[in-house]
């Protein structure tokens, strides 16, 4: 028999215990302390940077050249388009050569183009150009955002018609922000650029980090559902044990999801570098291990703190501690 | 309850997973058949190399672009790529208003002009002409005196009439470099136009459209002939009007011969710029025109294509163009497999870990979430011309754990009715129904997810919330029909019920037995809410004394 197992088991019965609900400031606060490093440090770094998509500019990459330098890709640049020009060159994937320049004439791309494949002596057809004028990234931006908008109502109506209360809603849409600022706030303490890719991987975690937090709450409201007056826990003792229950479930769906993502973090930064995997994969991976930690430490005690002063919830478990005296005596 | 009715019921639901494979393999044998199909699905350009093209319209703030607009672009654009002799293009739109022209390999510049520019063509009299640039001494514009506004209403589109005191403001003060930012190209067509050549020599006042471009009916690149019929080096188009356009421009060139100076010259304007603007010395009465300017061979070429297939309904620019090489291509779908394959190994060791037996249904039912998955991507590739790209493999990885997720849920959901001391069968069934309950509430939020990805998104994004979406109804429809009819036929196997111990469902490891308090043993096959009833009447009697303590206590209180 395994000890996760075993482990399981102690949970379920409630013989084993964590006292996640009554330690609630506790996990507030190391959530907020999170949040709020992020912000500060992002804030601290200038913001964002953001990818060539979003301010636009013309992008070269060659595959295979001689030597892998960036210098040589500084220097071509520089020759081509003055010395003013600061491409960006980042080498990608171990064997071969990203340039970023600001945006080209289609004459100096074609000429730039030959002036690399020159440069890193490979043949023209190793070098590629792409070219991204700067409202493409705002239309994916605007459009990021009405989708995320139209989201978060459509998914708060669902909740609160399945839940049939607007406080889980409210407590799964805090640990969705949650989930979400540590998210973005990674890129910015790593300086790493925000890529449309990395958008996707953003508006994923609102599904993922939302699904998390209704297979908690789930078993909360199976457990809270009922308890009447007569119960012998209070609202959130009896939380606390749904939430224990279900901790199990919680790591192992968490573990089997964030696997898969690890996987393709690892192989995209490993063979791809900076790129369309790496970056869904990182926004998914600090995503769904925040998204784990909210929905177990900050949703199920936020939904406590919103229902315990509920003149109903108040009445529960009251009997059975004043019923607790042991001079039963009978009159 | 009769056994037999659980095999049944198992057995119909196992049917209906072998009606849902059937129907997806033969509508995609009948597309292999017809030699439309494959058995693999096709391949975005991030996936096989190509370039993609995003075009976006260009618009004055107040226009709209209507589906019509943008559908009929579409088709023109595949014409003209098609005539380019460019194999397997693909055009389709994006986000309502955009383009995206998909072609393999490298285009060169022609194939991009050809694409790209809209083509607009038409035909208007000029009315005033003037060097390049405004009207400036030393860099300070010069305000000549404005005309006087006549408020006489222009007689016909060759009348100076149309110049108004503004119309008379714009072009003095215009100078050629700045033509792209006054919006030459999406000029009302019943209005003068003020613009310049193309090369940004001199500029014009025209007169509104009298002839267009959508009246041509031929156009054919060649040599212009010289004035005794001898071959000259200068490349120019050739029209042929419809006999609308016949006659329009017959109107035209009967009117402009009686004029004087530059009101003799009709101007032929191509996208907002002038190309070239004749002197009319004979009326056209044929209807066969013939344009040259500063073409060369390639260009006149590129714009007889663009004339024969029309002129796009609206301008269009480039937003992005992006090359990826075959090479680059395959290391990504390499990538991209090697990751789905590492994440799926682990995937399956951890769920052999952690569940033993159940461990393997949960790897047979991702299997089974895979082979459908695969075949739904096909069959839409073959229908709908749906294509896979980086993105969306990311989607089909990220899905793995998304779709394992819900096993997990069914499994834990057993082992804690098999805790409350239920037999294994009943336990199946009691979980079931929750589980159900939670997997469709998880997956509503994942395929709301998705589909809001899916209509309001560009690019990329687009292909990973397809993938994501599509999964997660696999999800569903694997869940319930294969590893819920899967677990109740196991659970009728000796190796299960027996609890052994490699089955992950040993009751006495999941403490089953062990229930100390004072609770007792649940009679098997209750209704989970009679149990849950008869419970709590239980814990009633047996707190009779407690309940008089209580009662006593309150008595106390209230004294």
């Amino acid at each position: 028999m395994s000890r996760f197992t075993r482990f399981g088991n102690s949970l379920y019965t409630g013989e084993l215990s964590y006292d996640i609900i009554g330690h609630r400031v506790r996990w507030y606060v190391i959530g907020a302390a999170i949040v709020l490093a992020s912000i500060l440090i992002t804030v601290l770094r200038g913001g964002f940077t953001f990818g060539i998509e979003f301010s636009g500019g013309s992008e070269f990459r060659v595959s295979q050249p001689a030597v892998v330098s960036e210098q040589v890709a500084i220097e071509t640049v520089q020759s081509e388009t003055g010395f003013e020009s600061n491409p960006r060159v980042s080498i990608v994937g171990g064997d071969s050569v990203r340039v970023q320049t600001e945006q080209l004439t289609d004459d100096q791309t074609t000429a730039l183009r030959q002036d690399l494949a020159d440069a890193y002596d490979v043949p023209i057809d190793q070098v590629t150009s792409s070219f991204i004028g700067a409202t493409w990234g705002e239309d994916i931006t605007r459009q990021a955002l009405i989708g995320l908008f139209v989201f978060l109502v459509l998914v708060s109506i669902v909740m609160a018609l399945y839940f049939r209360t607007w406080k889980m809603s409210l407590a799964a849409l805090v640990a969705l922000a949650h989930d979400l600022l540590i998210t973005a706030g990674i890129y910015g303490v790593l300086g790493y650029e925000i890529t449309p890719a990395a958008v996707i991987g953003f508006l994923t975690i609102l599904g993922y980090s939302l699904y998390d937090t209704v297979v908690v709450f789930d078993k909360v409201r199976e457990n809270t559902s009922q308890d009447g007056e007569e119960s012998r826990r209070t609202f959130a003792e009896s939380v606390n044990l749904a939430v224990n229950q279900t901790l199990v479930r919680s790591i192992n769906t968490s573990v089997v999801a964030v696997l898969p993502v690890g996987s393709i973090l690892f192989i995209g930064s490993l063979l791809l570098g900076a790129g369309t995997l790496r970056d869904i994969a990182l926004a998914l991976f600090i995503g769904m291990v925040a998204g784990t930690y909210s929905s177990v430490f900050i949703a199920a005690p936020l939904y406590v703190h919103l229902r315990e002063n509920e003149p109903e919830k108040q009445k529960q478990g009251r009997k059975a501690k004043e019923a607790r005296p042991t001079s039963g005596a009978v009159r | 309850m009769a056994t037999s009715s659980v095999v049944a019921a198992a057995r119909t639901r196992f049917i209906w997973l072998g009606v849902i494979f059937l129907l997806l393999i033969g509508g995609n044998a009948l597309a292999v058949l017809q030699g439309t199909g494959s058995w693999v699905p096709k391949l975005a350009l991030d996936l096989q190399g190509g370039t993609q093209i995003i075009l976006a319209p260009q618009i004055a703030e107040n226009q709209e672009v209507t589906d019509e607009q943008v559908a009929q672009a579409v088709s023109i654009i595949r014409q003209r790529v098609d005539a380019g002799g460019v194999a397997e293009a693909e055009v389709t739109t994006q986000g309502g208003s955009n383009i995206v022209v998909a072609i393999p390999g490298v285009p060169d510049a022609a194939t991009l002009e050809r694409i790209r520019s809209s083509a607009k063509l038409e035909f208007r009299a000029v009315l005033q002409t003037g060097p390049a640039l405004a009207a400036t001494v030393d860099g300070q514009p010069i305000f000549t005196e404005p005309r006087e506004d006549t408020g006489v209403e222009p007689q016909n589109p060759s009348d100076l009439a149309w110049i108004t005191p503004e119309i008379d403001q714009v072009f003095n003060t215009l100078s050629c470099e700045q033509l792209d930012d006054l919006g030459a190209n999406i000029a009302d067509p019943t209005k003068p136009l003020v613009t310049c050549s193309e090369l940004g020599q001199s500029k014009y006042i025209l007169g509104p459209v009298e002839v267009d471009g959508g009246t041509i009916s031929d156009a054919i690149s060649g040599l212009v002939a010289g004035p005794q019929g001898t071959v000259t080096t200068e490349w120019g188009v050739f029209l042929e009007f419809d006999g609308e356009g016949t006659a329009a421009f017959r109107t035209v060139t009967e009117r402009l011969i009686g004029l004087q100076g530059v009101q003799n010259q009709f101007a032929i304007v191509l996208d907002g710029k002038v190309i070239s603007a004749p002197r009319t010395l004979a009326a056209i009465t044929d209807g066969n025109p013939q344009i040259s300017g500063s073409f060369t061979q390639e260009t006149a070429s590129v714009l007889a294509d663009q004339l024969k297939f029309g002129a796009l309904p609206i301008g269009f620019e480039v937003q992005s163009s992006e090359t990826i090489t075959a090479t680059l291509g395959l290391s990504q779908l390499q990538s991209g497999l090697l990751a789905g394959a590492i994440g799926l190994i682990l995937v399956v060791l951890y769920s052999v870990m952690q569940y033993r037996m159940l461990g393997l249904v949960s790897v047979f039912s991702l299997l089974t979430a895979f082979t459908l998955s695969y075949f739904v991507i096909t069959y839409l590739s073959n229908a709908q011309g749906y294509r896979l790209s980086l993105a969306g493999v990311a989607g089909l990885i990220v899905a793995i754990g998304i779709t394992a997720d819900s096993f997990i849920v069914f499994f834990e959901r057993i082992k804690d009715e098999l805790r409350d001391g239920r037999m294994l069968n009943s336990a199946i069934s009691g979980a079931w129904k929750r589980a159900f309950r939670t997997i469709l509430a998880s997956d509503a939020v994942g395929f709301l997810a998705a589909a809001v990805l899916f209509i309001l998104a560009v690019g990329n994004v687009r292909g990973f919330a397809f993938t994501l979406g599509i999964t997660t109804i696999v999800d569903l429809i694997v869940v319930s029909l294969f590893t819920q009819p899967l677990m109740q036929l196991l659970g009728r196997t000796q190796f299960f019920a027996s609890g052994n111990r490699w089955s992950g469902l040993d009751p006495r490891a999941l403490g089953a037995v062990y229930r100390g308090r004072a609770q007792f043993r649940d009679p098997v096959n209750v209704d989970p809410t009679a149990r849950k009833k008869s419970e709590r009447e239980m814990k009633r009697r047996q707190t009779i004394a407690e309940r008089k303590a209580e009662q006593e206590a309150a008595l106390e209180g209230s004294k």
